[in-house]
């Protein structure tokens, strides 16, 4: 019996790991299905990561390294080439692996950290034919950074998220001719430094309020035909662009991997497509945590660092000092301009001093208020200069102001005259 | 007077920058972005990041990056000069892959990590 499974060894998993270890758990076991630990940053070799945690700009790899380095410090067991295959609501995991055969283990606490995959074209339906040469920017990613290929060499990306943005740069540098990058939002998906110094430093182009309308290949991509998209996102008939092209890349979102999350029972949350948690990163099955992208798409892998610290010290708590109370629990709502929360649910009687609030919204909105209201009663307001759906928003909230709420609360974002 | 989007956070403040009173910055939220807007103009540098051919690793490339920003314009010198680049495993994260790439008087260093096997 584990104290604690934690399910992947991505950057979630890791810091989970490390942080019950050190709150004093001794039985910990990360499951992980590749060869190593790590998980996508191992493929993300562009710098950038660790600003916040370690004060300093690292590459993917190397802030992995630091957390694989702490870990084989501990006596954290690590099991890997292995694949979760089911998880039970009494907290047996069953698991296949090549060193291990099929195996059944039982655990006080469980993590959840198996993170997200790619969208595909088969979510967005885009018409044409199924030539190759049509890859998720992830993918192409891998191939291109951990095993020496380049997919295509006259290419263009559908979509403007920070991950489609990084290998118009990476494809450019490799040689390879970005043609453009299609968006079919108004605003794009990816932080701003991205649009700046993968696209605007290589010339190439941004098309806002545009998508792709046609792929044209046999065997493979020969083109692709870009079309200018109206307000509700139909496409304008006669605005039609027509690129010669040997590959598409998609950058069309990321979702939650949660097969595991549902055969268990644990509730779900439409809008994040993760488990509905607690403060403490819980899901409703006591002793049950998930974090990082399993949970919700994160833009930061800073974030998760912290959300999975979180989220390991309170599997830790769970196993050393047994369930926590629901007195009082408050239901967390979006309002106006928000788009999800995490948590979903606060237990003021479990917030030691501060609870951070995560959130998105949906639309840019310059110098605004984020409103937390309860009932009638305005529990705290915030001042934003800027806030955008691709970034991720924070608000902390004090106990002492959480101990005034009642029921739920309401998140919501105005904007007010600057 | 030149505009630029600041790209040292993920704000990303809308700077303008004066060329005729010293490259003044106005638009910035922080000193880290006058910064920027005046080194944009004059010198403007990015880190390289890249792979390199790795032999008798557990994968077959080692990410490698310049460990301190290079002049803008040698962005695709770095990376013609890590074209003929071979490491064999083991290699050690921070190990100098190229000392002074291209004459900027920075190295290209190893990212990760990368023990024998296959």
């Amino acid at each position: 019996m584990y104290d604690l499974i934690v399910i992947g060894g991505g950057p979630a998993g890791l810091a989970a790991a490390q942080s019950a270890w050190e709150k004093g758990l001794k039985k910990i076991l990360i499951v992980e299905r590749d060869k190593e630990l790590g998980g996508i940053l191992n493929q993300c070799i562009h710098n950038g990561f660790g600003l916040h945690h370690f004060k300093e700009e690292l590459t993917g790899p190397e802030y992995a390294g630091r957390f694989v380095k702490l870990l084989s410090e501990t006596g954290v067991e690590v099991r890997l080439d292995t694949m979760v295959l089911e998880l039970t609501p009494d907290k047996r995991v069953h698991m296949v692996g090549k060193a291990t055969g099929y195996r059944v283990e039982e655990a006080k606490a469980i993590v959840l950290a198996m993170g997200c995959r790619e969208r595909t074209r088969g979510a967005i339906s885009i018409p044409g034919t199924r030539p190759a040469g049509i890859f998720t920017a992830g993918a192409a990613q891998r191939y291109v950074n951990m095993e020496g290929w380049l997919p295509g060499k006259r290419v263009v990306i559908l979509g403007s998220g920070d991950i489609g943005l990084i290998m118009a740069r990476r494809m450019t540098l490799e040689g390879a001719k970005v043609l453009a990058c299609v968006e079919v939002m108004p605003y794009s998906g990816g932080l701003n430094r991205n649009i700046v110094q993968c696209l605007q430093d290589f010339d190439i182009p941004l098309y806002l309020s545009h998508t792709v309308t046609d792929i044209r290949g046999r065997d493979r991509v020969e083109q692709v035909v870009v079309s200018k998209v109206d307000k509700n996102r139909a496409p304008i008939p006669g605005t039609e662009m027509v690129f010669d092209c040997d590959t598409l890349l998609l950058s069309v979102g990321l979702i939650p991997e949660n097969e595991l999350t549902r055969q268990a029972g644990i509730g779900m949350d439409r809008r994040t497509n993760g488990a509905v948690v607690y403060e403490n990163m819980e899901t409703s099955i006591p002793g049950v945590f998930a974090c990082g992208n399993v949970c919700h798409v994160h833009d930061l892998v800073d974030f998760v660092t912290a959300e999975s610290q979180r989220a390991g010290e309170a599997a830790a708590r769970y196993v050393l000092e047994g369930e926590a109370g629901q007195e009082g629990c408050l239901e967390v709502k979006n309002g106006d301009g928000v788009t999800y929360t995490v948590p979903q649910r606060i237990r003021p009687e479990q917030v030691e001093s501060f609870c951070d609030l995560f959130f998105r919204v949906n639309r840019v909105c310059r110098n605004s208020e984020i409103l937390v209201i309860s009932g009638e009663t305005l529990i705290a307001r915030f001042q934003r200069e800027h806030l955008a759906p691709g970034e991720m928003e924070r608000v902390t909230l004090p106990r002492v102001l959480l101990d005034k709420a009642q029921g739920e609360i309401t998140v919501s974002v105005r904007e007010v005259e600057a | 007077m030149k505009e630029l989007i600041c790209i040292v956070c993920p704000k990303g403040c809308h700077l303008k920058v004066d060329e005729e009173k010293d490259y003044a910055v106005t638009g910035n939220g922080c000193l880290r972005g006058a910064e920027y807007g005046k080194a944009e103009l004059t010198n403007p540098t990015r880190v390289v990041t890249s792979t390199v051919r790795c032999e008798g690793g557990t994968h077959p490339r080692c990410p490698v990056k310049t460990d301190r920003p290079v002049p803008k314009g040698k962005m695709m010198e770095v990376m013609a000069a890590l074209e003929g680049i071979a490491l064999t495993a083991p290699v050690h994260v921070g190990d100098t892959i190229i000392e002074n790439v291209c004459g900027t008087g920075v190295n290209v260093v190893a990212a990760r990590n990368m023990d024998k096997g296959g």
